[in-house]
């Protein structure tokens, strides 16, 4: 282990990484692992071909506990969110995201309906602001209560269901966006089958205490090999999946970041609960009108990689930039480079192409459509 | 063999220097997928970015270790640069370079001297 870990919080897996040889590296304030002996490209690989097991228990894990009913509760959260939080059902777990005045993005988040309560997972990053942000919001009607004493791993691939099952029967059941609790040998887990990889997988919360040993169960199925954050990332910008504070963030609204399936009908204009979210009236004008900027694929023509910061120009010679990048790498099972960016709604049209400018030079990029590796979800 | 602070590597062959990446600055790129090679007869000084290497996770960049020409580049590096990964002592080097006085190597680390650098 680094000296530039030696400050960092350490998560309950911490021992069993550095065991299978993990290179830790700073991550929100945690120390977590980045990559395994693997490397990036078959940990990669590995998980859309079979199952990875991923360590995400940085993330914030918090309860919503009603004071009295979940009806208010639920609609003091949809007045956070422009997404419909009443009515999702019991088992149920929906995307969300937590706007500003200006309509910009706060956060993006998980909630789910565990019949008595709400059970948010936040971005790490993001975790500090956003239990504050709850606390200042919603303390009239909920206690907000961060789960500090539970891992949380994800289980993605197309084998996860083989290999948890083999653990937990019952999740074979579940479906995308299920959730489910469940007593266990490793104490009371919280399952959803949901991800950030693309893949059909799992997330699970399991007490600190039983942690390992559960990682180490589900190691021990063949079809697992555990990976970083280096895949993680790899996996999530094929999977067209933004990364909070790079492809959005406080300037950027849900409509031009292309999160429009998450506003469902009853939070729009004519909706049964039409408005009433932090930054409605710039959030439903564009619903409405379309936004001037849009979140697009971009694929670099060459071998290239494309990174988060190059500027994007709409010809070789053009004076100003339209544009930058704000997540791109290497796409493994894409074989080539692939990034998404932001550029002007009349040049966001799958096949424009554009050109970035890198180490001086200016390649061309085409716009395509998200995702660039098919997803692979259980409906 | 010498080596630099840079984690280059540097074999004389006749009149010219073999430049590549070390062992360990190719476990620390992690797995390679892009190179860019310099122009032959590109005359470089020490210090000037040659190469770019992209790896999965990031942009680096090999300095010229001395000043001198560009006289050799290794295209199979840009065809499959996985085999930085695969043979960075051997079959992955980048270029040659042609130096007017061969002395100045002496300056560079020996294997030995470059194993306490790394520690």
């Amino acid at each position: 282990m680094t000296d530039e870990t030696q400050e960092l919080e350490r998560v309950p897996l911490h021992s069993l990484h550095i065991e299978l040889g993990a290179r830790m590296v700073p991550f929100a304030g945690y120390a977590m692992p980045v990559q395994y002996p693997l490397g990036v490209m078959k940990e990669h690989l590995h998980c859309r071909a079979r199952a990875g097991l991923f360590d995400v228990s940085h993330m914030g894990q918090v309860i919503l506990r009603p004071r009295s009913d979940m009806a208010a509760l639920e609609a003091a959260l949809e007045a956070l969110m422009p997404v419909a939080v009443t009515g999702l059902p019991e088992g149920r777990q929906r995307y969300g995201l937590l706007t500003n005045a200006q309509g910009g993005i706060l956060d993006d988040l998980m909630f789910a309906n565990r019949g008595d309560h709400l059970l948010l997972v936040v971005n790490a990053a993001r975790k500090a602001h956003d239990i504050a942000h709850l606390q200042a919001h919603l303390t009239d009607v909920a206690e907000v209560l961060p789960q500090t004493d539970r891992a949380l791993l994800a289980l993605q691939g197309p084998k996860a269901e083989r290999v948890l099952a083999g653990l937990v029967p019952d999740a074979r059941a579940m479906r995308f966006m299920d959730v489910m609790s469940l007593d266990t040998l490793y104490g009371p887990l919280w399952i959803s089958r949901s991800g950030y990889t693309g893949e059909d997988g799992f997330e699970i919360s399991v007490p600190a205490q039983s942690a390992t040993e559960f990682a180490r169960a589900l190691l021990a199925a063949p079809e697992v090999e555990p990976i970083g954050l280096g895949a993680r990332d790899s996996l999530r910008l094929e999977a067209g999946l933004c990364l909070y504070g790079h492809d959005i963030d406080e300037t950027t609204t849900p409509v031009e970041a292309g999160l429009t399936w998450a506003i469902q009908k009853a939070r729009r204009t004519s909706g049964a609960r039409e408005g009433g979210f932090p930054g409605a009236e710039t959030i439903l004008a564009q619903l409405e009108a379309g936004a001037g900027t849009r979140r697009v694929g971009l694929r670099p023509e060459g071998r290239a990689p494309m990174r988060e910061g190059t500027t994007l120009w709409s010809s070789a010679e053009a004076g100003e930039t339209i544009g930058r990048i704000t997540s791109g790498g290497f796409g493994p099972s894409v074989g080539g480079p692939v990034a998404m960016g932001y550029v002007p709604a009349n040049q966001a049209t799958p096949g424009t192409r554009l050109w970035g400018e890198l180490r001086g030079k200016r390649l061309p990029v085409t716009v395509c459509a998200l995702p660039f590796h098919p997803t692979n979800y259980k409906r | 063999m010498k080596y630099t602070e840079e984690h280059e590597w540097l074999r004389v062959e006749g009149d010219v220097v073999v430049v590549g990446v070390t062992d360990h600055a190719a476990e620390q790129l992690g797995d390679v997928v892009f190179v860019e090679l310099p122009e032959i007869e590109a005359q470089v000084a020490k210090g000037d970015e040659v190469c770019v290497i992209e790896s999965v996770k990031a942009a680096s960049d090999i300095l010229a270790p001395v000043d001198g020409e560009i006289v050799e580049v290794n295209e199979a590096l840009v065809d499959n640069p996985a085999l930085v990964n695969e043979d960075p002592q051997g079959d992955a080097w980048f270029f040659k370079m042609k130096l007017d006085d061969l002395s100045v190597l002496d300056d560079f680390m020996t294997e030995d001297e470059y194993k306490d650098f790394l520690g």
